[in-house]
């Protein structure tokens, strides 16, 4: 999986709206707030916090789950709250879905083919 | 407005039938609905239903009899039964029919459903890493609200346990055995914090209603259960919903549940502390306790003291989901809807056995709840 340009496919893209401000993930050809069609397209931001999370324990159907090369194994899916005002369903990164508790600080580490956050560093404040 | 009463309701047998279609489990209900209200097909006017993905409904007259009425197909998730029934009530209020029939049925495979990311207007990509999956969304909803409000793991376990010990008493069920808290809570995890047992399992059966006019439901011998009202409603913005890529807008997510349940109790006259007898969209146990409140019967996190006093139980002060729910009875999407109204029109008759709600219930409730966010309720009365 090294072969992989991560890096090149963040941030993650959204829109907003011209006539409301509301902010939708994916990127939106209408506002579900307001109904305007004007949505300007916006960078997401890499950080966000977690807002809410379950782990997906059972292997889901294929098609159309495609699983790792390795197998499957269980993995946490949650919501991101992003700076910006939207929340983003995304893959999270842990070790221990425990770490995910009490909406703790994750960084994006790829959008495709979902958003995927992994813990973010501590930061020093 | 013109009065619409229910006048019959039937069941097919829910759970595994091998060899048996989804339609014929449809005529079954049917029949049995057209027993119940001493008509004959030729009796009925107009006629709505549907099935996720069992076939269309207005193929059924192949073997009812072509009789050349107006069949609609409804085809609206786990609102199927709820939009077939207001479309019923509303060709008896506009006076197209005296007498009409709302269906639903459904015979699910085994295990999770698969639906396809591109018939809900997603990338492939979804479904690819996992995601097209709708017991996360409640694992989801449910580890948040739990945290929230203080609703604890053994409330989950309690109300399976009910829903168990309901579908024992039912003999249309299809889990007919007890299970304890204990083995409940002990069991796989499929998406935390809800194990194999706090989930219904896609399922296969039929229902069916027959509504009508005024003066068919005051013919002699009939026993009408009256349709005080009945709300359908999609989301409104903010809302947090299966297979949703982003919950948008901030603070706590807006609630259709909350949305239909109002509109049907406004639209009745009745408020939820009158309610006797309600039937609450139980995919799983967590969805039970949340719609307790989103319906407006408890304020959030009251469900723990609520449930642990057992006044959601056959015996207590708002019994729920007396036939043992979509987790005893199975979730066969089409026939969900009509089966909890068939259920609290047999309550509010006196006619549910072993399950009885004592003290003659008057005023009953159903509510179900799907993706991608809809809701239909029905308050009823006798």
């Amino acid at each position: 999986m090294t072969e992989m340009p991560t890096v090149d496919l963040l941030p993650l893209k959204g829109s907003r709206c011209d006539q409301c401000d509301n902010v939708a993930y994916p990127v939106s050809r209408g506002c579900q707030r307001c109904g305007a069609e004007a949505m300007r397209p916006i960078d997401l931001g890499r950080r966000g916090t977690v807002w809410g999370f379950t782990v997906q324990r059972f292997a889901p159907k294929s098609p159309p789950y495609v699983p790792p090369a390795e197998g499957f194994t269980p993995f946490a899916v949650g919501y991101v709250e992003l700076p910006e005002g939207v929340k983003v369903e995304a893959i999270l990164d842990c070790d221990d879905p425990v770490e995910l508790e009490g909406q703790v600080a994750v960084e994006l580490v790829a959008t495709h083919p979902v958003p995927r956050f992994a813990l973010a560093p501590t930061q020093e404040s | 407005m013109t009065d619409v009463s229910i006048i019959g309701a039937g069941l097919s047998p829910f759970g595994r039938q091998p060899g048996i279609s989804g339609r014929e489990m449809a005529v079954t209900a049917i029949r049995t609905a057209l027993d119940d209200a001493k008509l004959a097909w030729q009796d009925v006017q107009v006629a709505f239903g549907g099935s996720d993905g069992a076939g269309l409904a207005d193929t059924l007259v192949a073997d009812l009899g072509l009789t050349g009425i107006p069949f609609t197909n409804v085809k609206n998730g786990c609102a199927t039964g709820g939009s077939a029934l207001v479309s019923a009530i509303n060709a008896i209020r506009s006076g197209q029919a005296q007498v009409a029939l709302a269906v639903g049925f459904d015979k699910h495979p085994r295990g999770a459903f698969d639906p396809r990311p591109e018939e809900w207007g997603l990338d492939a990509g979804f479904g690819e890493a996992g995601l097209m999956v709708t017991t996360q969304f409640f694992g989801i909803k449910i580890a948040r609200y739990m945290r929230e409000h203080g609703i604890s793991e053994r409330t989950l376990a309690r109300v399976a346990a009910k829903a168990y010990r309901n579908g024992v008493l039912n003999p249309n069920a299809w889990r007919r055995e007890a299970i304890s808290e204990d083995t409940i809570l002990a069991a796989d995890m499929v998406n935390d914090p809800l194990t194999r047992y706090m989930f219904c399992s896609p399922g296969e059966g039929g229902a069916a209603v027959i509504v009508a006019s005024e003066d068919v439901a005051r013919e002699a011998g009939r026993r009408p259960v009256q349709l005080l009202s009945v709300a359908a409603r999609t989301r409104q913005f903010g809302s947090f919903e299966v297979f949703a890529p982003a919950i948008q807008g901030t603070g706590t997510p807006s609630s259709v549940s909350a949305d239909a349940s109002a509109a049907a109790f406004a639209a009745a006259g009745v408020r939820p502390d009158e309610i006797d007898v309600a039937q609450l969209q139980d995919t799983e146990s967590g969805a039970e306790v949340m719609h307790l409140a989103e319906c407006g019967f408890v304020e959030h996190g009251d469900q723990e003291e609520l449930i642990a006093a057992g006044e959601t139980e056959i015996g207590g002060e708002l019994p729920v989901n007396t036939d043992g729910g979509c987790i005893a009875n199975g979730e066969p999407i089409g026939a969900s809807g009509l089966r909890q109204v068939h259920e609290v029109v047999t309550q509010l008759r006196g006619e549910a056995g072993d399950r009885q709600v004592p003290g003659s219930p008057r005023l009953g409730f159903t509510h179900v709840y799907g993706a991608p966010g809809i809701s239909a309720c029905t308050v009823l009365g006798v």
